[in-house]
């Protein structure tokens, strides 16, 4: 029912028009802010494009690892409360992975160039997993 | 706000003539940073000193309302602590007066300005820093040796005592009111207290934001250390492994030190110039504790977000970098870091 472009396709120009049109013309003090806010946009961007399909996946890997159904913010405070309680640890199959997983989603979102999170992809890449 | 710029102004020069004897007036007043709490102002007072014409190049640390977060000290005691830090040789910047109520400014102090660059990627990438770019990690190191034996007998008595134990449950007061559920802090939160090395024999001056951006840097090296607002009394390793987070590397990932150098070249030059030999595992146990320490200041500011007290762009994506150290703490978890 409602109309194209759509939102991501909007955001993308919008970001765009900031850094590309905006910025040059901008006063000094005025650059950074723009910037930021440019940066925003992106990241807004991204979580409408793959938000939803990064927490179901990651509500798919929190069943299997708590064992049972539920929604994800339900299971979510269980994971913590298991890990706070000792029942989890870093030597429970899954633990690390689901949290590993759960992280390189959010930075993929956050802040796809952060360093760490690069190396940690490339690490991935070079090591084959035989899971996926 | 021309009105409320005027009459700070005014304020400020009254308050700088008053402190500077041969002082006239105030120039080139600017706002250096936009803190919601502190604000920093760098101004130059231009007067006469012994009958030649002279200007004196300041700064305003000041908090205009007097408040500030519980666990920060109060400009007067960051200017007491700076102080005496300076009159022990510390290389530290000369405070010049502390403000008073007559001053009418707030709560605060101003110093002598000083020269050089805070900017990382200056620091990191413009060719007048290549010559004295290979001796930064060890003037770090000095310096931090330097501060880290100080007589904390000889310092003021506001500063807070927080070793190893402390450290870790203050971070957790402030974790357990967050809204949102983060698993990989609470992961972060066990391995610390099954990890938590013995609180050091003597608690040591600690400065607490030993990085880039609290460093002046000049051609000719490291020439002050700022920002004590969070130095208190614990463990020094917290401020080696603090200098060597991943966020403060800008784009360096294998050079640890502030992207400057490794961590063997900052430890090395630490043991020559303390005497003491970091162990491994209490450097390990303050790298996690660094992670989770922005990762919490980082989440906790969804907080000042919400409530509408910093609803802004920035704040925003500051909230968005807790995630950067959720990457960091996994890669120490899983051990491929």
């Amino acid at each position: 029912m409602l109309d194209s472009p759509n939102p991501v396709e909007i955001l993308e120009v919008v970001a765009a028009m900031i850094r590309d049109q905006l910025v040059p013309q901008l006063p000094p003090d005025a650059v950074f802010h723009a910037r930021v806010a440019a940066n925003a946009i992106d990241l807004a961007r991204r979580q409408l494009q793959t938000g939803d399909a990064l927490e179901a996946a990651s509500l798919e890997r929190l069943q299997q690892l708590l064992g049972h159904q539920g929604d994800a913010p339900a299971l979510e405070r269980e994971l913590c409360e298991r890990i706070r309680s000792g029942s989890l640890t870093t030597d429970s199959p899954g633990l690390i992975d689901h949290l590993m997983a759960c992280t390189l989603a959010k930075m993929s979102i956050d802040q796809p160039s952060y360093a760490s999170y690069r190396r940690e992809l490339d690490a991935r890449a070079a090591i084959p997993h035989t899971k996926e | 706000m021309t009105g409320d710029f005027d009459s700070f102004r005014d304020a400020l020069q009254a308050a700088t003539l008053r402190a500077l004897p041969g002082a006239q007036r105030v120039e080139g007043l600017k706002r250096l940073s936009a803190g919601a709490t502190l604000e920093t102002w760098s101004f130059d007072a231009i007067g006469t000193d012994q009958g030649a014409a002279t200007s004196w190049p300041l700064i305003l640390r000041r908090a205009p309302g007097g408040v500030r977060a519980a666990r920060t000290l109060s400009l007067t005691d960051e200017a007491m602590l700076v102080r005496a830090l300076r009159e022990a040789g510390a290389p530290v910047a000369q405070v010049v007066h502390i403000l008073g109520a007559d001053d009418a400014l707030g709560d605060g102090f101003l110093m002598i300005r000083i020269p050089g660059e805070t900017i990382p990627r200056k620091i990191l990438r413009d060719a007048q820093f290549d010559a004295i770019r290979p001796q930064l990690v060890s003037q770090l190191a000095r310096i931090a040796a330097t501060l880290h034996a100080a007589d904390v007998t000889g310092l003021p008595p506001a500063l807070p005592v927080s070793g190893v134990r402390k450290t870790i449950e203050d971070l957790h007061a402030r974790a357990v009111s967050f809204s949102e559920p983060r698993p990989v802090f609470e992961l972060a939160f066990r391995w610390l207290d099954e990890h938590a090395p013995p609180e050091p024999a003597r608690p040591h001056l600690v400065h607490g934001d030993y990085r880039h951006g609290n460093v002046i840097i000049g051609t000719d090296g490291v020439r002050a250390v700022l920002d004590w607002e969070i130095a208190h009394l614990g463990d020094p390793v917290e401020d080696l492994a603090w200098l060597c987070l991943p966020p403060w590397r800008f784009g360096n990932l294998d050079l640890p030190a502030g992207g400057l150098g490794t961590r063997d070249a900052l430890l090395q030059a630490y043991a020559g110039a303390s005497g003491q030999v970091v162990d491994p595992m209490r450097f390990r146990f303050w790298e996690m504790v660094g992670s989770l320490r922005w990762g919490v200041s980082c989440a906790s500011m969804l907080e000042w977000f919400r409530s509408g007290r910093n609803r802004t762009v920035e704040r925003a994506m500051i909230v968005r970098r807790a995630s950067e150290n959720e990457m960091d703490l996994m890669r120490l978890l899983s051990g491929s870091a």
